[in-house]
């Protein structure tokens, strides 16, 4: 196989991304998913908003209402949040450490479109017969008494869309383990690998939580298990706790990535090395660790009695700490920097007071007497949304920004960018800001209407045109991420002029071995050791040039994913009984999974070589446009 | 542009002064304007944990607003190439204490507020004199979507309007008929979970007579998501001083409710019986009894605030209600008007009489 450009047609192109096991074509699938993912969750927000805009608003009913805040909230997190920052990881993670691809290419194709089967399943309930309605934390009560199949919908769904985020968290934590360059030890790692590296971790322990929470479900509603069926002699309070055993965490697997994208871009535009690197490590470690004694956090309405409370109140307060110190040494890292303000650095800029206005109102609810009034209000949805927003999708938007350059070799309008940035933070705050003050004066959340004339009516206009002003933001990206594709502007290895880490030092995007030779890595920011020495090449290498092993493309993980996609609806229609077809298409979907994994294992697929001949061939055509 | 800088300056702070005049919400249901002695202390917290955080922003904007106009490179120009400082360990120190120190300030009272609202030591103790407890209890049950007061000492269950003493404990059972609610009245205190499977037990103390405030009374609401009517899962709450309460006790427990006056109040009443519609089936229309009622005890309905628990207290909403409760509170479990009507919907004049009986009941005078 040869790497020479060949101009592809569209279904060859189509079956080349079905097929892969790049990490950096995985990584646009992920991004191109997520983003539309992102789009419906968009668009479910501005449901929310346009029906909350005035009391007693009939443009959404009481049910539908609840179906779209329940689907809002899980695409949000599930199939927009972790996808899109998976996306970076994948792109960006290998080639900051010097690596030709994960540890596991099969797998990582595998968990991509476990993620993309079950995040359709979910979202195809809107066609039929109606979506999920008990919030994204799904209340086990609520849960087991919602009618139709929603609820299963969920269940189903999230347990296909998790075991594909589950098998990313092992990968990228095996490649981080053993994939790593020759010289990059732990402590010379770029911070959005340590991210990657501690969000992984969390990952292997806090999704098997919420999959036993969802076969208790699933089993409840299937075959009568009565684990949480309060007449049965079951218990809700165990869903409320497994749920927030992962959810608690969840909520740094989503953050650290997007503070390792920040401190990315913290030291590349202020030209200057992280400030306190170790603290910043160690920091993340202690945040991830921490992350699991919380969980209870969240429910201290419940009546877990006042030493649970008390115990959990200091716990949560104690992850202010790690999470300051990062915040001072990001200022650290500007301060006597040289800072450019290009659209990366505004978000990142722009993160650090929206995100401390979420970590002090955090605060504030850890203190478990106070959050008796400030649970479930509006409150709760500001401080949530200052942390995802202001943290979360602020970095993904910067991150988008930042790589993309280096996933498509080319780069987004930086004139259009700072218009959506504007657009996007003003209604950002404009829209959240003001829900702390609803949930003080007294709104609840989850809310499908309210009475008018109780000092809510103008905050909630307040906050329906901030969430225009979002949107239109959002339009601003797109029409930018168009334009940029049609002009098609090559760049070079390094278009924002500062790269420090080693995926700067080759060309964008990379070819699909990333490195025809391993570099040899001598320190924190490698790329900008070898620039700051003169080193035209931008890496030392490890090794000579010789044949790089590559594994073959597959299309055996489509498959996998397909059959459960399939006996999905078979065990979801078997519910209802009346329906002869649902066990066979049940038993059809689980076949083809197993029978195309037993393909698999017995198959030997041994992959291939790159010879140096070819490596020498690439490296005379200028090293540029690797991937086609 | 310095003028302009001024305007601009003034007209932020106009705005700022604006939106916290506007934004502490209304009496009946606001947390900023505490009626309680729970909603007090949850306040307090409220303002020093907003004080002490607002330090930590403070300290945050100026070394970010300084390091942004400081270390620009359009000052420093283009070539400068910044020293690369590993860290500084007395820094690091710095920020690690400093907030522990801010969190301790912070941790000591609410271990001790934690402890403190958790407390029911006087719960069920009887008083020294004259018989009775020292505190009232009232066993609340939450069910799709409204709410049962049961006074168990009184014997006495009222629905949707909860009435209490001012200036005792109150202690509440909270526990679940269906699915979890939660149980808040804002501007009295913090919420607790009305869950399923077992009974929650908490005590508010309420400070002013809601016959004070514009609406009469305090509003309580639902704060955990219970399906599609968990919106509109309202109730409202009336405290009056102990001897109005006490009188209120013992007009509840009237055996014997006074006789309906008025020709169309009466058909209404017959209507309202077995023999007619057989609302009585789930609505109890006398105030003694317990809880575990099928739909709300109505004895008190024409002293109550709001149809429903949240629409206007008239009989143009009542009539509304009873001729299709689903378009009012989707998901409700009350039968529609032909189910009760024998396959017709009510006539105007059933209606009226509905209404009229309904309005008619009350124990206040």
């Amino acid at each position: 196989m040869s790497s020479i450009a060949q101009k592809k047609g569209f279904g060859a192109t189509i079956w080349d991304y079905m097929t892969t096991v790049d990490h950096k074509k995985i990584a646009i699938l992920y991004l191109i998913s997520g983003g539309f993912f992102f789009l419906v969750g968009g668009l479910e927000a501005m449901l929310i908003r346009i029906q909350l805009m005035k009391a007693g608003n009939d443009f959404l009913s009481a049910g539908t209402y609840n179906e779209v805040m329940t689907m809002h909230g899980t695409t949000m997190i599930f199939l927009a949040a972790m996808p899109l920052l998976l996306a970076f990881m994948n792109a960006v993670m290998p080639l900051q450490i010097g690596a030709r691809d994960v540890a596991f290419p099969f797998l990582n194709s595998l968990g991509f479109w476990l993620f993309l089967f079950g995040g359709i399943f979910l979202n195809l309930s809107w066609f039929m017969g109606g979506a999920p309605d008990a919030g994204w934390t799904n209340y086990a009560s609520l849960a087991i008494a919602s009618e139709g199949h929603g609820i299963d919908f969920y269940a189903l769904g999230l347990t296909i869309s998790g075991f594909g985020t589950l098998i990313a968290g092992i990968n990228f934590v095996v490649t981080i383990i053993n994939m790593r360059a020759p010289g990059m030890t732990y402590m010379r790692m770029p911070l959005f690998t340590w991210t990657t590296f501690v969000a992984s971790v969390l990952i292997i322990f806090a999704f098997p939580p919420l999959t036993v929470g969802i076969f208790f479900m699933v089993f409840d509603r299937m075959f009568g298990a009565n684990f949480f069926d309060v007449t049965m002699g079951g218990n809700t309070i165990i869903w409320e706790h497994l749920f927030w055993i992962f959810g608690h965490p969840e909520v740094y697997i989503l953050v650290l990535p997007a503070f390792g994208i920040f401190s990315e871009i913290f030291a590349i535009f202020s030209r200057k090395r992280l400030f306190g690197y170790t603290a910043l490590v160690f920091a993340t470690i202690l945040i991830g660790f921490y992350g699991f004694m919380v969980w209870a956090h969240h429910m201290f309405t419940v009546g877990l009695g006042p030493t649970a409370n008390a115990v959990f109140a200091l716990a949560t307060m104690a992850i202010a700490v790690p999470t300051g110190i990062k915040i001072f040494n990001w200022l650290l890292t500007i301060w006597g920097g040289s800072i450019t303000f290009t659209t990366p650095m505004i978000y990142a800029i722009a993160f650090i007071p929206s995100f401390v206005a979420g970590g002090v109102t955090g605060v504030m609810q850890a203190i478990a007497p106070l959050d008796y009034q400030l649970h479930d209000s509006y409150f709760i949805v500001a401080h949530f949304h200052y942390v995802i927003v202001g943290g979360v999708v602020l970095a993904i938007l910067a991150g988008t920004h930042l790589y993309w350059p280096k996933m498509f070799g080319t780069m987004l309008n930086e004139k259009l960018g700072k218009w959506t940035f504007w657009f996007f933070f003003i209604g950002f705050h404009l829209t959240f800001f003001i829900q702390h003050f609803l949930g003080l004066m007294g709104m609840p959340r989850r809310v499908y209407t309210f009475v008018g004339d109780q000092g809510w009516d103008l905050y909630n206009a307040i906050s329906s045109v901030g969430a225009l002003f979002m949107a239109i933001g959002v339009i601003i990206m797109l029409v930018n991420v168009i334009m940029t594709t049609v002009k098609n502007e090559r760049v070079g290895n390094d278009p924002w002029g500062d790269g420090r880490t080693l995926e700067w030092a080759i060309p964008s995007p990379p070819p699909f071995y990333n490195f025809a030779q391993t570099p040899l890595v001598r320190g924190l920011d490698s790329y900008w050791i070898e620039k700051m020495e003169g080193n035209k090449k931008g890496m030392t290498f490890a090794e000579p040039l010789g044949d790089i092993h590559m594994p073959n493309n597959s299309f055996i993980p489509v498959v996998i994913s397909l059959g459960l996609f399939i006996a999905s609806f078979g065990a979801l229609y078997h519910l209802d009984g009346d329906k002869p077809w649902a066990l066979p298409v049940l038993i059809i979907g689980l076949a083809i999974t197993f029978i195309s994994m037993l393909v698999r294992s017995l198959k030997d697929d041994l992959g291939f070589h790159i010879t140096k001949a070819e490596l020498l061939e690439d490296q005379k055509r200028g090293e540029t446009d690797g991937s086609k | 542009m310095v003028n302009g800088l001024k305007k601009w300056r003034l007209f932020a702070l106009l705005s700022a002064l604006l939106v916290f005049l506007a934004g502490c919400g209304q009496k009946e249901i606001s947390t900023l304007i505490p009626a309680g002695e729970v909603a007090a202390d949850q306040f307090n917290l409220l303002i020093l944990s907003s004080a002490v955080m607002l330090f930590v922003i403070v300290v945050v904007v100026i070394i970010y607003v300084l390091a942004l106009v400081k270390f620009r490179r359009s000052k420093l120009g283009d070539e400068l190439i910044p020293e690369q400082v590993e860290g500084s360990s007395r820094l690091e120190f710095i920020w690690t204490a400093v907030p522990i120190v801010l969190l301790l300030i912070l941790a000591v009272p609410t271990v001790y507020s934690t402890f403190d609202l958790a407390d029911i030591s006087t719960m069920d103790v009887e008083a020294e004199e004259g018989d009775g407890m020292t505190n009232l209890t009232v066993n609340v049950t939450g069910k799709l979507y409204w709410w049962e007061f049961e006074y168990p000492e009184y014997g006495i269950v009222t629905a949707q309007e909860l009435v209490v003493p001012t200036d005792e404990r109150v202690y509440f059972n909270l526990i679940a008929a269906d699915v979890k609610h939660s149980f808040w009245i804002p501007s009295i205190g913090g919420k607790l979970d009305v869950n399923p499977e077992n009974v929650n037990t908490f005590y508010l103390t309420f400070d002013q007579e809601s016959s004070e405030l514009d609406d009469g009374v305090f509003y309580g609401k639902c704060a955990e998501l219970c399906g599609p009517s968990h919106a509109l899962m309202d109730f409202k709450v009336k405290t009056m001083n102990a001897e109005d309460f006490d009188q209120w006790v013992a007009a509840m427990q009237e055996e014997e409710p006074a006789p309906v006056e008025g020709d169309l109040a009466q058909q209404g009443e017959e209507l309202f019986g077995a023999d007619g519609a057989g609302c009585i089936a789930c609505h109890a229309t006398s105030g003694t009894g317990t809880s575990g009622a099928v739909g709300p005890n109505l004895a008190t309905f024409g002293d109550r605030n709001r149809v429903a628990g949240y629409l206007e207290h008239d009989e143009e909403n009542l009539k509304n209600w009873i001729s299709d409760p689903q378009e009012y509170k989707p998901g409700n479990l009350m039968p529609d008007d032909e189910t009760l009507n024998g396959g017709e919907p009510f006539s105007d004049q059933e209606l009226d009489a509905l209404a009229a009986y309904l309005m008619g009941l009350t124990v206040e005078e």
